[in-house]
């Protein structure tokens, strides 16, 4: 069945604060093996003008791929979450995520699409502090594929 | 900063997977489970794309000298990366062209991963600043 073409354009309230913690970000950089000091010890953090340690650049998605469920549980949307595949990825940064940030998501549909078979689904999250104060946004493609 | 960039080689064992699988939240058993990833018509574990596109973020902010530099970064994720459960795992090997300079003054990078051979991104670029 294809994805209901009514979700594009659609917007969700935005998401409780996500309060990222300086634990959480040294997991994360550990897990990646990004070593810079940055990541781990906020003085480094600090002598590049930050209030406590910054996150990699992909970190954000450990944020927004559990806001999105928002949309892709919805089963008004039709989405068959065990043929879905991540298909593109995209990140613009207005500063680096830091420890001690309270981070908002909004999400909203771009693009929904079919091809060969395959449904696509483009989704936005706009992710800023709680405050209101941009951080980063966040595209998904997400691809279900074909039932053949 | 010349115009090809000093490839990165990143090695990926089954354990990595498991820890960024903890450190993400991204628990699907496709990326730990070989009798789930084969039963979806895959030939066994692979990498989490995000833990990919983690990588290959790691060689951008090398690069570019500076953990906070980029401005932008996107990929298309085009084929899996298969982690076979050895004690070697896989590699993933990064390479990047400086494309030139944005209005902003920024310098965009065309970049590349490929596994055993086979490019596993397409479209993938950053955008870093200059500190």
């Amino acid at each position: 069945m294809p994805l209901d073409q009514s979700f594009v354009g659609r917007s969700w309230p935005a998401t409780e604060p996500y309060l990222v913690g300086r634990e959480k970000i040294r997991e994360f950089a550990r897990a990646i093996g990004a070593t810079d000091a940055a990541y781990h010890d906020p003085e480094a953090a600090q002598a590049l003008g930050y209030a406590d340690v910054v996150a990699p650049p992909t970190f954000p998605v450990a944020i927004t791929m559990s806001a999105s469920r928002q949309i892709i549980e919805d089963p008004d949307l039709g989405l068959d979450y065990s043929r879905v595949v991540h298909g593109d990825q995209r990140f613009a940064y207005s500063r680096p995520v830091v420890a001690g940030d309270a981070l908002v998501c909004v999400n909203s549909v771009d693009e929904i699409t079919s091809r060969g078979g395959h449904d696509f689904l483009t989704t936005r999250t706009e992710v800023t502090t709680a405050d209101g104060e941009p951080v980063v946004t966040v595209w998904s493609k997400l691809v279900q594929r074909g039932e053949h | 900063m010349s115009d090809v960039l000093e490839p990165q080689t990143f090695r990926v064992t089954r354990a990595d997977l498991v820890r960024y699988a903890g450190a993400s939240g991204d628990f699907n058993p496709i990326h730990w489970s070989d009798r789930v990833a084969t039963g979806v018509g895959l030939p066994g574990v692979i990498a989490h794309g995000m833990f990919t596109m983690a990588l290959v973020g790691r060689a951008v902010t090398a690069w570019a000298g500076a953990p906070d530099a980029v401005v932008e970064y996107s990929v298309r994720f085009s084929r899996p990366v298969p982690v076979p459960d050895t004690d070697e795992g896989t590699e993933v090997v990064v390479t990047a062209t400086v494309k030139g300079t944005t209005d902003e003054g920024h310098t965009k990078l065309s970049l590349t991963a490929t596994c055993q051979g086979e490019k596993v991104l397409s479209l993938a670029q950053a955008t870093i600043r200059k500190r």
